[in-house]
């Protein structure tokens, strides 16, 4: 089987303190530290995972500049057998719908039998897996917590609300958009990326995917970032002072507030 | 009385010359036992090499004089203790006498020069050996017993380790038994029919000699003979039977102590000899499959004598995880003597972990070093236990739970994944910093002495104040110190031990090169995993290290720090060894002697005290794993202290202080045990 | 603005909850509000529907029994006009079916807002990023349509369910899938991963007794199907609680929506393995650290207080 898992480089979420720059409209980004989005390592073991079992090859694929690399590398030590590097001027900025624009051009480049992505990745959309399914009109299905293979489709497990697990015959081919916990990921270390730092890894550009420039990057961006915020909350916490029953009614409040009632 | 006819001189089934049955014995004999020991050297030919054994000689004969031959750890145990060393001494006297036995058997009259009966040295060794033989005897049934009735609990086989060996030590006790008994009785039944030889009183010998004395001369005469043979058989039999199994050690043994580890604190290189651009040509990291075990890990596997000390020490094995340091070994001694079988072929050998082991077993190792502090035989663990890991880091399986600090150390050179920018805001801090002013490197400072404080230190909120104390410490003594701030990462003490070389190698590169770069000239270190790593990890870094403790006592001694009189006189003080101060590297002293300078101080010792303190559970990423166990080490340990009669541990070790600090908690004793850091102690009770 | 869609979703022929507050947000972006429910046999989800939206548009088909995304997706693609605005809850099913949807509608997406307003065609928005330690302004063009889902509890629910609205029924058209619904398996008894829960009733040393344990389960289960009880270690060296429920450090990593810490007095490893959410403590030491760290912060004996929050969420 032949598996493309698109991945992205993202500011490590256990790594970094997010703080605000000093102008106050976005974070300060010169300290954090980047790595491989972590639903997108988990898209990769079970890409690697499913072609131990039934042959084939994994190639990991980023809309990214040439730090992206880095990601690649760490993902084919791995064992993603290539890596192909989708880079332009014209990428730059794309929102979801852009870089699932630009996905597809590589899709269309090769001869996929299944497309991954992760669930989400740093921004909380969770859309190019969708959109890019939509795009290639092949099937798609979301948070998937289990694959199992069969002839011409596969069997996927997605993860849905209180812990129950939606199961699904999907037709080949067809993009999954992976969740955490599918699998436990094989560490890679210095030594394995290493190892893998010699080999070529193809970049291509918009003319080299049939990409319209004007379709993605900053042009083609339906839902525009202003910019970033801190949430209010005063220095400690706030403490709920009254009787038992004003303390939990105001309680209540918040907990239906925060999302924590439903 | 007539005299008896030797064996030698014997017609065996009244035809066959007793000398030609005592010649042919030898041959089959030693050509067995050769052919046997060249089996069992096979795998050795193929192992990994270790040049490092054959250096620091003098260190390694002192072994032998001290470990082997002075049987010094054997009395830790000490009923056992005692009855090895007599057996030990037993066998030493008595292998001349079986020697001599042996051509005895082909030439009745012989003796080893200067052994005859009628020269000095030959009288007092015929007494002194039939009272050996009487001992080895003796002690032998008694170990017997033990070991068949009593059942002393650490020999026992848990089922999942295969089955009990309890038949094979008794039946060995018996065949020595019956070493003792032909030896013996062949003197006895000469002396009964009237031989000229003097037999010490009360031996084995003498007890025969009288037994049989109005024995038949034809009984004597059979019974001189038969004792011989059947000491022959036994005695070759023996030999053969040595390398079958625990009892390989009375042939290994010598040779596993001289070449057992004569440095301490340290972790092998992943290949001896190896260049840090060599690393990276290498195809395979680490212990995957028998083979790539060293030659003296394979001499440790075929030296284990079962004893059980070892896991008897182990917190591991304690606490109910998967880990029992003796089975380490055993498992892959088994597995030798199936792969190198005596006859037929040799097996292809599978990956370690996953037939023999668990991953959960070689994960569950602290790095402690209790297990190796115990063994009478210089077996090692530590550095398997890290081969093995480092051959599953190098396969990519690593507990998920440790992933996350590896990756995090080597983006941020933490295992919290901090930024590196706030590794010295405990310094910073305006309280402390009105108070102790530090230098840091990234402001430009320097001075002669680096304070090397290492992560949890540095971030842990509540591991910040052993800094801001020993830098109140260093600065009430006088020393001229500053940090390392930003620039300093992980001393990887531990991600060493886990088997990530590579991640170890770019924490340690960083931190020489700022440590060159800001002019050092000595380092002191209050995280014992700092210490540690810095003075037995980093071989390139040639400046002295100190632990702070070390500095406390100097000072003191000299008038610099002094001390008031303890704070609250009622209160009674435990000290907790950690394992990387004390059994690595030999500081059991200064942090006592720094807390007795307290006047007033009252101070008990646990049940396990200085080499053989019980580990917290470990420090660095061991605080990250999840083991399977049903304990947990800090509880047992602060229960200990307790039931000392203390109401306060003191730990020399971050580390310690967040297990113990938990475990207090968890034990139920907030309200009669409190735990705090030395350089805490010593900081409240500085004079100013 | 032009028309706004909602898709509402109902579990066991019940209405989802969510649609009270999606008429809210509906409204807020236009005034030619509908919903849309699809199923079989749902007679009575499109009633409970018309009673919250002044229009409901219900397409009844076998094929739509389960809601497989791919078969939604065709059947409102044909039923909304090009150039609306199409609100989901974000759940699992919106996850599934909306991204696509953008995509065939050729219209703007915009994920798990928590804050909506229009502006002439233009949908200003809040979402949250990095866990939630930080939050967005997001201002969608609409120009074209636009596929939104909402974060529950964004908009205050419109409960009055006095809209008295109209049911029309639509066509599905072509229903075929190259995905189809197999079957629902049910999570295996003690099978929790308390890092997906939105809401964590996490509980300390404060809990005293392992047979207090329960007052946090019967917490939990009356917080609703999102909520988990997870722990701080001492509650697991204890074996109160199984590994997988420790939040920490040297357990699990949790970004639930409403962390309620009970009993917790908040170490650093503990604190540490909290990645996001609304913090809420209730500690009976007022000096705990955890209020340091906290968003809200009650004083009292959790013994006390969790049972009587139970029972207060029992009269809801």
């Amino acid at each position: 089987m032949e598996i493309l898992v698109c991945v992205k480089r993202v500011p490590d979420s256990a790594e970094n303190e997010i703080e605000m720059n000093a102008e106050g409209n976005d974070i300060e980004r010169d300290d954090l530290v980047f790595s491989v989005n972590e639903w997108d390592n988990y898209a990769v073991e079970e890409a690697i995972q499913i072609v131990d079992k039934v042959g084939g090859s994994v190639t990991v694929v980023t809309v990214g500049d040439d730090e992206s690399d880095e990601v690649l590398r760490r993902e084919m030590a791995m064992g993603a057998a290539k890596g192909i590097l989708l880079n332009d001027d014209a990428f730059e900025g794309s929102d979801a719908k852009g870089v699932a624009t630009i996905l597809k051009g590589c899709v269309a480049k090769g001869n996929y039998d299944l497309v991954l992505t992760g669930a989400q990745a740093d921004e909380g959309g969770a859309a190019v897996g969708g959109m890019l399914a939509a795009m290639l009109d092949y099937p798609y299905a979301s948070l998937v917590n289990k694959v199992e293979l069969g002839e011409g489709k596969l069997t996927v497990s997605r993860e849905i609300e209180g812990g129950n697990q939606e199961m699904n015959s999907i037709d080949l081919p067809c993009v999954l958009s992976i969740q955490t916990g599918i699998n436990e990921p094989r560490y890679v270390g210095i030594r394995g990326i290493r190892q893998v730092s010699g080999v070529e890894i193809p970049e291509l550009s918009a003319a080299d995917l049939g990409v319209d420039a004007a379709t993605v990057g900053e042009a083609g961006v339906k839902a525009k970032k202003v910019d970033y915020f801190v949430p209010e909350s005063g220095d400690g916490a706030e403490m709920l002072e009254g009787s038992d029953s004003e303390i939990i009614a105001k309680l209540i409040e918040i907990l239906k507030a925060n999302g924590g009632l439903q | 009385m007539e005299h008896l006819i030797s064996p030698a001189h014997s017609m065996i089934l009244g035809f066959i010359p007793g000398w030609l049955i005592s010649f042919l014995y030898v041959i089959v004999g030693v050509g067995l036992f050769a052919y046997i020991i060249a089996k069992r050297l096979a795998p050795l030919v193929k192992a990994a090499p270790d040049n490092s054994r054959f250096s620091t000689i003098p260190a390694r004969l002192l072994n032998v004089l001290i470990v082997w031959l002075g049987q010094i750890k054997q009395p830790r145990y000490m009923f056992a203790g005692v009855l090895h060393i007599m057996i030990f001494f037993g066998f030493m006297t008595l292998a001349l006498r079986t020697c001599s036995l042996v051509v005895i058997g082909m030439f009745p009259d012989f003796a080893l020069p200067g052994f005859g009966a009628d020269q000095p040295i030959g009288a007092v060794y015929t007494v002194v050996k039939d009272y050996a033989a009487t001992i080895v005897f003796l002690a032998c049934f008694v170990a017997a017993i033990r070991r068949g009735v009593f059942r002393p609990a650490r020999y026992a086989v848990p089922e999942k380790y295969g089955h009990d060996h309890t038949s094979e030590a008794v039946f060995v006790c018996c065949i020595i038994m019956g070493l003792m008994l032909t030896e013996s009785l062949f003197e006895a039944v000469l002396v009964a029919a009237g031989h000229d030889a003097f037999l010490a009183p009360l031996t084995l010998a003498w007890g025969l000699s009288k037994l049989f004395a109005s024995a038949p001369h034809g009984l004597l005469q059979f019974l001189h003979v038969v004792a011989y043979y059947a000491h022959d058989t036994l005695f070759f039999f023996f030999l053969c039977f040595l390398p079958l199994g625990k009892h390989f050690h009375v042939i290994t043994s010598l040779f596993n102590v001289l070449f057992m580890r004569v440095q301490r604190g340290n972790i092998k290189p992943v290949v001896y000899g190896i260049t840090a651009e060599g690393l990276d040509d290498l195809t395979s990291f680490g212990v995957k499959k028998i083979e790539d075990f060293t030659w003296k890990h394979m001499l440790d596997f075929y030296t284990c004598a079962d004893c059980g000390r070892c896991s008897d020490q182990c917190p591991a094995n304690l606490v109910g995880r998967p880990l029992s340091p003796r089975f380490i070994t055993i498992k892959a001694r088994d597995l030798m003597f199936k792969n190198y079988p005596l006859k037929g072929d040799m097996l292809k050998s599978q990956p370690l972990v996953g037939s023999i082991y668990t991953a959960d077993e070689i994960w569950s190792c602290t790095t402690c070093g209790a297990c190796e502090q115990e063994c009478p035989l210089g077996i090692e663990y530590i550095d398997k236990i890290v081969d093995l890991r480092r051959g599953l880091v190098d396969e990519g399986e690593v507990p998920q739970s440790l992933q996350k600090p590896m990756k995090a150390l080597g983006k941020r050179g933490n295992p919290w994944g901090k930024v590196e920018k706030k590794r010295a805001d405990w310094a910073k801090d305006k309280e402390f910093a009105a108070e102790c002013s530090v230098k840091i490197m990234e402001n430009g400072d320097s001075a002669d002495s680096l304070y090397f404080v290492d992560s949890i230190t540095s971030y842990d909120d509540r591991m910040i104040n052993i800094a801001k104390c020993t830098s109140k410490i260093l600065d009430a003594a006088h020393e001229d110190f500053f940090i390392l701030g930003k620039q300093e990462k992980d001393s990887g003490n531990e991600v060493v031990r886990f088997g990530e070389e590579m991640l170890f190698q770019q924490l340690k590169d960083q931190n020489i090169t700022a440590i060159n770069e800001s002019g050092a000239k000595k380092i002191i270190a209050s995280d014992p995993h700092a210490y540690n790593a810095l003075k037995n990890d980093y071989p390139e870094l040639e400046l002295p290290v100190e632990h702070i403790s070390e500095v406390i006592v100097r000072k003191i001694k000299d008038g610099t720090i002094k001390l008031k009189s303890v704070q609250d006189s009622t209160k009674i003080y435990t000290y907790h060894d950690p394992c990387y101060l004390g059994r690595h590297n030999g500081i059991y002293d200064d942090p006592r002697d720094a807390m007795a300078a307290i006047p007033g101080l009252q101070m008990v010792e646990m049940k396990k005290n200085r080499d053989r303190s019980l580990c917290c559970s470990g420090g660095g990423l061991m605080l990250f794993y999840e083991p399977h166990e049903e304990e947990r080490m800090a509880v047992l340990r602060v229960q200990m202290a307790h039931e000392a009669g203390a109401n306060v541990i003191v730990c020399a070790c971050p580390f310690c202080m967040v297990n113990m600090e938990d475990a207090i908690k968890v034990a139920g004793l907030d309200d009669q045990l409190e735990a705090i850091e030395l350089t805490e102690l010593i900081e409240q009770h500085m004079e100013r | 603005m032009a028309q706004v869609f909602a898709y509402l979703v109902h579990n066991d022929g019940v209405l989802d909850d969510s649609a009270m507050e999606l008429v809210v947000a509906a409204k807020a972006v236009g005034d030619d509000v509908t919903a849309i429910v699809t199923g079989s046999g749902i007679d009575a989800v499109a009633d409970a529907a018309a009673q919250i939206f002044p229009k409901v548009i219900k397409v009844d088909d076998a094929a739509l029994a389960y809601p497989n995304a791919e078969v939604v997706r065709k059947a409102l693609v044909t039923i909304i006009p090009k150039g609306s605005v199409v609100l989901f809850a974000n759940n699992t099913f919106a996850m599934d079916c909306a991204p696509g949807l953008s995509i065939k509608m050729d219209a703007a997406y915009v994920s798990d807002i928590i804050g909506l307003e229009a502006d002439g065609t233009t949908l200003k928005t809040i979402r949250q990023e990095f866990g939630g330690e930080v939050n967005t302004h997001v201002d969608v063009d609409a120009a074209d349509g636009a596929v939104v889902t909402l974060r529950p509890g964004t908009f205050a629910p419109d409960e009055s369910k006095a809209a008295g609205g109209s049911v029309e029924a639509a066509a599905a058209g072509d229903m075929s899938a190259k995905r189809t619904f197999i079957e629902i398996v049910e999570p295996e008894a003690g099978d929790v991963d308390i890092t997906k829960a939105d809401l964590l009733v996490s509980i300390g040393r404060g809990i005293e007794e392992e047979d207090n344990i329960e007052i946090a389960h019967e917490l939990a289960k009356a917080m609703g199907a999102g909520a988990e009880v997870s722990c701080s270690r001492p509650i697991v060296d204890a074996k109160w609680l199984e590994p997988s429920r420790q939040v920490g450090t040297s357990g699990c990593t949790v970004k639930p929506k409403v962390y309620m810490a009970c009993g917790i007095s908040g170490s650093f490893q503990h604190m540490g393995g909290i990645k996001g959410g609304f913090v809420i403590a209730i500690n009976k030491n007022e000096n705990a650290p955890i209020f340091q760290v906290a968003n809200v912060g009650i004083v009292a004996d959790i013994l006390e207080f969790i049972p009587e929050l139970t029972e207060a969420l029992g009269d809801l």
